[in-house]
């Protein structure tokens, strides 16, 4: 007996000591919590202290220690360039900026804000997203240093795609400028081409290749859970092209339908050029590998010249050295990019399809309009934007900023030019079960199994949602 | 170094949680078992299985009753709906259903085909440690590791360029001339997802049922080998019918591992080139193109689907309770 | 069908002494046939073909893995170990190296191993050896439960989680939301992790257990309890001492079950340093070294290795694990 209430002695006091650890645990977090404090208020006293170099950061004052998440579909290596933009706004500020990147960033963010898990801000690619998450009460209105920052910096297009039912949610960030056509200035040089500058030139410098025995074009719409986007932006670019931007925007709202004669018609330019066994897929194979192709990796072949070129976004300017270490780019180096031209001047002139992220906050806590207040700055596009690789369509930006020459600056440009005709990507617009869904799948299906058009088309049509 | 210290708070927390963890059972077993007279029985059934059935009902229950109500709500859960959703499966979905169907049944046949011819070959082998160990290693990788090392097997290549995917390779140095593009080649893109799902499984089905083999009492199978069966008579009179009951265990497990999967296919394919199956479609369906009815409803199918397997299992296990 | 003790403490396992066999060793060698050793040494090739090429293509050059087959490597062996300290310092493409990660796995499935495992051993000896009416259809109902797809079960969670819950105004999980923003208290803690682990693993947890503590001898709980020792006595002082080993196999299995979860990871934990298990890290490489096969292989064979580790070393024990009430001779 005696044996046995010893031990239950033993046994609360190992009770005790367990609760003693999780109590050491506890004040040990608060003990780390304290010294970040601390260390928020040393910056503090140094700002005021020193100030130098902090001055740009006066309007985002009084927030230090606080901590303001972010949830992106942005993966390393942009990741890196990110956070440096705005680690010295981290410094001044006292505010500590996390950075999460997720392949699955789509289906995990709204599963995050219905469970009540929201990060404080996302950078939101789609306006159709921006829409269903509005539609469900998760994101909150802009704060007004945002709005009026975007109303002095961008066009109002770029406004309305952070706007729903009439507020304005969401501030543009990146733009990307989607419709260039990637190909090696080198290879060119040696070979004699030249840089096309109409439709008609485009298709005879292909045909060219094709007598030189190369494959002219090369593509890759393989991307894990969003297969197919890429084929969408093929679409988009002949869409703009062929029938404007009116037209453009019937189609996005489904005024057009997708098996009209119209995207029909779109689709066969398409075939005859990314479905041209003459013409593609340089460097993997037959067209059916572009469906199996990663988008990251269409591009290499270029660099071998086993291919000629590749219709991507200005992002893809990341991707080179991924190929060759050392690659550059730029108008005489490895890699750069040309505008695909317009098919016809006269019903859209310079037609240019865009995309870019917007930048929704779900909290309404100062430090978090502190950070929505400085992205939509002209401070902070040009602090990134000076790391290169990137594009802001926020015309504070001043135009040298962009490398003389650089893919960049080609970019702005474009982006910025108010003669042309600009539209968003329509997949991005769309409803998500068919920007996000059928289109991808049914373009993919396209690709791969041949599926024949006016299938394809119809199984679009029928995936729109009802309401 | 420092990436070594930075990771001992973690550790820690583990560690403190797994303390309290114990700290808080000790307290109730230490009350419970105070508890004389008649409610020491509620009592004890109150604390052992009491946190049990909340977890259980919290994590499964609930959001399985929540799912069937759901599937019979539209996209965006506000409108009943009726039966709309599952005529949208049994209308637009065939392909999505054969091809589950397909893995229900092949998979777990083959894996425990395979287990079982590898267990009775292991079985009168010595060493059999060496390989029983490397078929039943690839149960330790994760799925996005198999995918990445099975992306390796599959690569595609033109045939004109140097060969990167193994399985390419092998077929052209047995005299193709151009192997297909692996995962775009329907239907048998389906049986290449298969064959990593079996690449996982079969070590399973081969331990246990090598286990279930070596327990078969020796004096049945001497007096088996008396009355002269030897070969595939042992095997189909004496061996097949000893084991029944855990070749059953084995292929329900595999089957409702396989019902669930959706990573090999969500990794590898994402359900593209006629490759989707109902779990994967699941999964789209609700948190990519945001249609919670359809999301909702494909997981009923997916539940009524295995209920015959359930029932089956319920009913053998009631029968060896009720020898017991 | 009486079971002796004997028979069901020592678990049959691949490698227990050879006179455990069933079939004598006379009968052993007589049906051995050379036919079956080239049968088995054949597919037990097959079988290590696929991960041998991910080690060997980890440690190949950046040019070498993108143009060749790593089969070649054997011709042409040329190794190099920069794509491992790449993986591990992070390099320049990812911010942070894949040791947070690491450690990460570690704080979530030891305790996410072991939580499920003492519950689930409570509940099985519970349906087993307590007396109570419904005890059978609570054992199918739990059997039953293992097909609830758990896709379906994140949402319901993740919201008890941030949100709470209750009935009425009865609060069943408090609201543990942040004020001025939609984030729970638990958000970034390794908490729901190991709480939705553990209800993930209970149903297959408990009905293993419990077929394998039925069998324990009845005699032994008839002897206590006349010797007066209550149900938690009993559980403590002779079931949990019998069970140990079938208890300490399943949690191997479990453990390496969480270590390699993504979809549970990815929505309860995000993909932040702080958090994330390596898995999380495994699927972010994958996305952003596109071409870069070296380093993807790299990454993931530091990702398996835990596993492997484990699974080599405690393999006795694991095997035991999965067969716990699974095998009736």
């Amino acid at each position: 007996m005696t044996a046995l209430k010893r031990r239950r002695g033993a046994a609360v006091l190992a009770g005790g000591v367990a609760t003693l650890m999780l109590l050491a645990a506890c004040s040990s977090d608060s003990s780390t919590d304290a010294t970040a404090t601390d260390e928020a208020t040393a910056t503090e006293e140094a700002t005021t202290d020193v100030a130098a170099g902090c001055e740009a950061y006066a309007d985002y004052l009084g927030n230090e220690g606080a901590s303001v998440s972010i949830f992106t579909s942005i993966l390393p290596p942009e990741q890196g360039l990110f956070e440096q933009s705005w680690s010295e706004f981290e410094s001044c500020t006292g505010i500590d900026i996390v950075y999460e990147g997720s392949d699955q960033f789509e289906a995990q963010l709204p599963t995050r804000i219905a469970g009540g898990n929201a990060p404080d801000i996302a950078f939101i690619p789609q306006p159709g997203l921006l829409a269903k998450l509005v539609a469900d009460g998760g994101p909150v209105a802009a704060p007004e240093g945002t709005v009026s920052n975007v109303d002095t910096y961008w066009n109002p297009a770029w406004k309305s795609y952070g706007t729903v039912d009439g507020t304005f949610y969401a501030a543009p960030l990146g733009s990307n400028m989607k419709s260039f056509v990637w190909y090696s200035p080198k290879t060119f040089a040696a070979n004699g081409y030249t840089v096309p500058t109409t439709w008609d030139e485009l298709w005879a410098l292909s045909d060219q290749m094709v007598a030189d025995g190369v494959k002219p074009w090369c593509g890759g719409i393989e991307s894990g859970g969003a297969t197919g986007w890429a084929a969408t932006d093929w679409l988009e670019q002949i869409m703009l092209r062929m029938y404007g931007g009116e037209v453009y925007d019937k189609w996005v709202n489904h005024e057009l339908l997708f098996e009209s004669p119209e995207v029909n018609a779109a689709m066969d330019v398409l075939a005859g050029w990314m479905k041209n066994p003459d013409y593609v897929n340089g460097g993997f194979g037959n067209v059916q590998t572009i469906a199996t192709t990663a988008f990251q990796d269409a591009g290499g072949p270029i660099l071998k010249g086993e291919c000629g070129m590749l219709q991507q976004a200005s992002f893809y300017a990341n991707f080179w050295t991924n190929f060759q270490e050392g690659a550059t780019v730029g108008p005489d180096g490895d890699a750069f990019a040309f505008y695909l031209p317009a098919i016809d001047e006269g019903i859209a002139p310079q037609p240019v399809v865009g995309g870019g992220e917007f930048v929704a906050a779900f909290a309404d806590r100062a430090e978090v309009a502190a950070v929505q207040n400085y992205l939509s700055s002209a401070e902070f596009a040009t602090s990134k934007a000076a790391l290169g690789t990137w594009v802001s369509a926020n015309s504070g930006v001043p135009s040298d900023t962009y490398a003389e020459g650089s893919i960049d600056q080609l970019s702005a440009q474009y982006l910025t030019d108010l003669g042309g005709t600009f539209r968003f990507d329509a997949s991005d617009l769309m409803p998500a079960a068919v920007g996000a869904g059928a289109m991808w799948t049914e373009m993919t299906a396209w690709f791969a199994e041949d599926k024949p058009t006016a299938e394809v088309l119809k199984a679009i049509d029928a995936a729109w949602p009802a309401s | 170094m420092d990436e070594l210290l930075d990771g001992l708070p973690k550790l820690g927390s583990a560690a403190a949680a797994i303390a309290l963890f114990f700290a808080a059972l000790l307290v109730l077993f230490l009350i419970g078992g105070r508890v004389r007279g008649k409610f020491q029985g509620p009592v004890a059934l109150a604390v052992f299985l009491g946190p049990a059935v909340i977890l259980v009902t919290m994590g499964l229950i609930v959001p399985a009753g929540r799912t069937i109500y759901g599937s019979f709500l539209d996209a965006n859960q506000e409108e009943f709906i009726g039966f709309s959703n599952y005529s949208w499966i049994f209308e637009t979905q065939w392909g999505t259903l054969t091809n589950t169907i397909l893995w229900i049944v092949i998979t777990p046949i083959a894996s425990t085909g395979l287990g079982l011819t590898l267990a009775l070959l292991l079985d009168r082998m010595k060493r059999e440690s060496v390989a029983k160990s490397l078929i039943f290693m690839p149960m330790a990788i994760s799925f996005v590791g198999a995918s990445i090392i099975w992306g390796l097997m599959y690569e595609y290549r033109p045939p004109t360029s140097e060969q990167v995917g193994l399985l390419s390779q092998i077929v052209m140095w047995f005299g193709v001339e151009e192997p297909p593009n692996w995962i775009l080649w329907q239907p048998f893109n389906n049986y290449l997802l298969m064959i990593i799902m079996i690449w996982i499984q079969v070590g399973f089905a081969m331990v246990v049922l090598s286990a279930a083999i070596k327990n078969i009492s020796s004096d049945v199978v001497e007096a088996a080998e008396l009355d002269g069966a030897v070969g595939w008579k042992l095997f189909s009179r004496v061996t097949i019918p000893m084991i029944r009951a855990t070749l059953i265990v084995v292929l329900t497990t595999i089957m409702i591992a396989v019902l669930k999967i959706f990573d090999i296919v969500r990794t590898m394919t994402n359900g593209n080139f006629g490759t989707q199956v109902v779990a994967n479609e699941m999964y789209a369906q609700s948190f990519v193109q945001f249609n919670q009815g359809h999301g909702n409803a494909l997981a009923v199918v997916l539940f009524i689907g295995v209920i015959p397997l359930i029932i089956y299992n319920i009913i053998q296990l009631r029968k060896e309770r009720a020898i017991r | 069908m009486s079971v002796e003790a004997s028979e069901i403490v020592i678990l049959p396992g691949p490698e227990l002494p050879e006179e455990k066999s069933g079939i004598k060793e006379s009968a052993r060698r007589k049906l051995s046939s050379p036919w079956a050793v080239v049968v088995v040494v054949f597919i037990t090739v097959i079988w290590t073909i696929p991960t041998v090429g991910l080690l060997v293509t980890s440690f190949r050059p950046a040019a070498d893995a993108q143009n060749t087959g790593w089969w070649t490597f054997f011709r042409n062996p040329a190794v190099t170990f920069s794509n491992y300290a790449e993986v591990i310092t992070g390099g320049t493409t990812m911010g942070t190296g894949i040791m947070p990660y690491f450690f990460n796995s570690f704080a979530i499935a030891i305790p996410a191993a072991i939580f499920p495992l003492i519950l689930a051993s409570m509940a099985a000896y519970a349906i087993a050896w307590v007396p109570f009416k419904g005890a059978v259809w609570i054992f199918f109902g739990i059997f039953a439960l293992q097909v609830v797809p758990l896709q379906m079960a994140l949402l319901p969670l993740l919201q008890m989680f941030n949100l709470g819950w209750s009935i009425g105004d009865i609060p069943i999980f408090p609201d543990l939301n942040k004020p001025g923003s939609q984030q729970s208290l638990l958000a970034g803690t390794y908490i729901p992790l190991w709480i939705a682990h553990t209800m993930f693993a209970l149903p297959l947890a408990i009905f293993l257990l419990h077929n394998f503590m039925a069998q324990l001898p009845r005699d032994l709980m008839e002897a206590a309890r006349v010797d007066g020792a209550g149900h938690f006595l009993i559980f403590r002082k002779i079931v949990l001492p019998l069970s140990i080993p079938a208890i300490a196999s399943f949690a191997i299995f479990q453990f390496l079950w969480v270590w390699n979860d993504l979809l549970v990871a990815i929505t309860f934990a995000g993909g932040t340093p702080d958090v994330a298990p390596i898995t999380s890290y495994l699927a972010t490489i994958k996305g952003s070294y596109g071409a870069q096969l070296h380093l993807i292989t790299a990454g993931a064979f530091i990702a398996i290795i835990v596993p492997l580790i484990v699974f080599f070393s405690l393999q006795r024990f694991f095997v035991r694990g999965l067969l716990a009430g699974s095998v009736k001779g």
